[in-house]
């Protein structure tokens, strides 16, 4: 589904992404850990289109297109998700109509006609039920003076809706208290099938506990440095990341 | 009546005393020739050297051969009114051709609510001797001496003291000529000692070809304990230009709203808007929204005098600029000596949606008084990159995405009216300015 080569990527000419290979198919789970500033969101960014990173080096594959050549709008339209580390306020827009302007240009894009109100409540409530996701914040504008959690919880929520190919979910688990985590869990747990895949940025194993990844990669100063399954996860819990980076200094060439 | 029309390469302000002795001779009220005087002695018409018209060049708009005659009104049918597309529901309604108010097209208040009565036929009230021409900024606007030299007719309206007034009154302003013409609607409003009442203005050409300025004035009068509310919808406008005074005194513990929004196509609109808090424990809401477009010149100067004690005035501005077009907001807050306790709050944010549009925003404050919660914020800028991006990474494109943005800019004020049918006559128009302006 999701083929990364290569992936250079700079912001404002510093080198943030330094060659990352990734390959995600679709019915995977693939959990991305890494100390902090090691490019975790820089990759979600990429992915999704952020304006500010340049892509110096590598390609894009998403299913059989060149991502790279998309317009950020174009990559949700063929069904890329990302669930922002930091979902944006957006006073004045309200959460409901933003919903409804998404699916509707989603739809619009694979040709179908916009929904119809009633159509697009039942979805509505239907997706609140499995997100257990509070019916009062449909109302409000955008994020607009959300709790931490609650901003997580509605990016969740319009993933839901929106039933993307594939998902990036960073760091969705900070910020989400004990049993909010369990019913996001529990959420995607749902939404998991052959057909889509995830990508979970995280930095702590309790949350893999409930999303089993099939696949766990480490994240270091720009490059995956180490891939496994989701012992290395545990691995990185009760070691942290100290021997990674001895074992990379070992292996990287003398300058 | 006779048809004076200025040479077209002679200023204004050189054929002024023609026209006017041709219109008014030499008889009449006094107070007509002491303001010409004054306009005459302010400089005439402002250039772009008086301070307050900086940005806001008007002379070219006096050049094109101005006639201060009115012609004949003609009769306005009810579907011409209709067709304005200003006609609001649940409201009394008052028609003015040229300023002259058309009974036949209105539907008055109840009498034991409100009077209502053609300035011109208003002198015999005791309101209109207590207030008419006394609002205490007049002397220091070129305009306003000129309207008062000029001023042909207006409305005056006295809400009743004790009258709560549940429909808004709906002001109608149409104007009509052919030729080009400069007229001067002249008001006064008093909402009598505990009243409560809802102003709404809106303005049409019918029939015109050419172009009319008008420069009206308004001198409103909310006395003590009373509460009125006053929406200037400057909508539509093509082939109008308008330069507005209006001068607000608030007597003890009065409340007055005022909600400005330019939505037109008019190439000139200033707005001059000025309070002053006579008296304690006093609110004012000033809110305003322009969108400037093409090359429009959208200018919005306000004052708001606090002279006493505890009084609280709080204003938001917010404009779009778009095009060529330029934007003016100028806000003054006065905290004289006498007003401690005063809070005044004063925002002004501009969206410049086009590098060839220009906005220039200045805050005033100036403080006499030590015990007081002042503050004022200016901001220009571009919609969020951040916001835009939330919104792309969701599949809305980047046209509807801005258009999403900056109506939720605007929107932010018009959420402030108060009128459903008001609220929702601006949102449309608003609408559909803006989403020309962010799918181009
Ligand atoms: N606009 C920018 N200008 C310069 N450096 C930037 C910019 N944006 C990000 N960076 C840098 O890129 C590096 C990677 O940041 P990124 O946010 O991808 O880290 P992360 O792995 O997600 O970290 P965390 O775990 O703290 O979320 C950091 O060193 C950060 O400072
Ligand atoms: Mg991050």
């Amino acid at each position: 589904m999701l083929n990364i080569k290569n992936l250079h990527a700079a912001v404002e000419g510093n080198a943030i992404l330094k060659g990352i290979n990734l390959n995600v198919k679709a019915g995977e789970v693939h959990a991305i850990m890494g100390p902090n500033g090691s490019g975790k969101s820089s990759l979600a960014s990429v992915l999704a289109g952020r304006e500010a990173y340049e892509v110096t080096e590598g390609s894009v594959d998403f299913d059989g297109k060149d991502l790279l050549d998309m317009s950020p709008e174009v990559r949700a339209r063929e069904g890329l998700f990302l669930a922002f580390q930091y979902p944006v306020e957006i006073p004045g827009v309200s959460n409901i109509n933003f919903l409804k302007t998404a699916v509707n240009e989603v739809r619009a894009y694979h040709g179908q006609p916009p929904m119809q109100a009633k159509a697009f409540l039942d979805m509505l409530k239907s997706k609140q039920k499995l997100m257990e996701f509070d019916a009062n914040l449909m109302n409000r504008s955008l994020n607009e003076g959300f709790s931490g959690g609650e901003k997580k919880r509605n990016d969740i929520f319009q993933m839901a809706m929106l039933e993307p190919k594939l998902a990036i979910m960073d760091e969705t688990d900070s910020g989400l208290d004990i049993d909010a985590l369990r019913i996001v869990s529990a959420g995607v747990n749902k939404l998991r099938g052959k057909d889509n895949a995830f990508i979970i940025i995280t930095h702590y194993q309790r949350l893999l506990e409930y999303i089993v990844p099939d696949f766990v990669h480490v994240l270091y100063n720009g490059r995956i440095v180490k891939s496994g399954t989701k012992e290395l996860a545990l691995e990185l819990e009760e070691k942290g990341y100290d021997w990674l980076k001895e074992d990379i200094r070992l292996e990287e060439p003398v300058q | 009546m006779t048809t004076t029309t200025s040479n077209t390469n002679i200023s204004f302000a050189e054929t002024l005393p023609a026209l006017f002795t041709a219109q008014f001779g030499n008889s009449g009220w006094p107070g007509r020739k002491t303001a010409l005087e004054r306009f005459q002695a302010l400089g005439g018409i402002p250039t772009v050297k008086t301070e307050d018209w900086k940005y806001t060049n008007v002379v070219p708009f006096f050049k094109n051969g101005l006639s201060i005659a009115l012609p004949e009104t003609p009769a306005i049918t009810a579907q011409q009114l209709e067709a304005t597309g200003l006609l609001l529901p649940d409201t009394y309604r008052l028609v003015l051709v040229n300023g002259v108010l058309q009974s036949a097209l209105s539907i008055l208040p109840p009498a034991t609510q409100v009077t209502v009565a053609r300035l011109s036929e208003a002198a015999s009230q005791p309101a209109y001797a207590q207030y008419f021409n006394k609002s205490k900024k007049l002397e220091e606007h070129h305009f306003a001496q000129l309207n008062t030299a000029l001023f042909n007719d207006g409305l005056f309206i006295e809400v009743k003291a004790k009258a709560q007034v549940e429909q808004p009154i709906h002001i109608i302003h149409l104007y009509h000529n052919n030729g080009n013409l400069l007229v001067n609607p002249r008001h006064l409003w008093v909402a009598q000692e505990g009243s409560e009442a809802k102003l709404i203005e809106s303005a049409a050409a019918v029939g015109t070809t050419g172009t009319v300025l008008v420069n009206s004035v308004a001198e409103a009068v909310v006395t003590e304990r009373a509460q009125l509310s006053h929406y200037q919808l400057q909508t539509g406008g093509a082939g109008l230009r308008f330069i507005n005074q209006t001068l607000v005194e608030q007597m003890g513990k009065s409340l007055y709203n005022n909600y400005t929004f330019t939505l037109s196509e008019s190439d000139l609109v200033r707005n001059n808007l000025n309070i002053s808090l006579d008296a304690e424990r006093t609110e004012t809401h000033l809110y305003g929204f322009y969108i400037a477009a093409g090359s429009q010149l959208v200018d919005n100067h306000s004052s708001v005098d606090h002279r006493m004690p505890h009084c609280e005035s709080n204003e938001l501005y917010r404009g779009v600029m778009m095009d060529k077009a330029t934007g003016v907001f100028n806000g003054k807050i006065f905290v004289h000596e006498d007003a401690q306790k005063t809070n005044a709050f004063q925002q002004n944010n501009n969206l410049v949606i086009s590098p060839s549009a220009s906005i220039y925003t200045k805050p005033q404050l100036e403080i006499y008084a030590d015990d007081v919660k002042c503050s004022h914020g200016t901001t220009i800028g571009q919609v969020s990159e951040d916001a835009l991006f939330y919104l792309k990474a969701r599949g809305i494109g980047d046209a509807e995405a801005r258009n999403m943005l900056v109506k939720a800019f605007a929107f932010d004020v018009t959420a402030q009216v108060k009128i459903p049918a008001v609220r929702k006559q601006v949102e449309q128009i608003a609408s559909r300015y803006l989403s020309v302006a962010t799918n181009n």
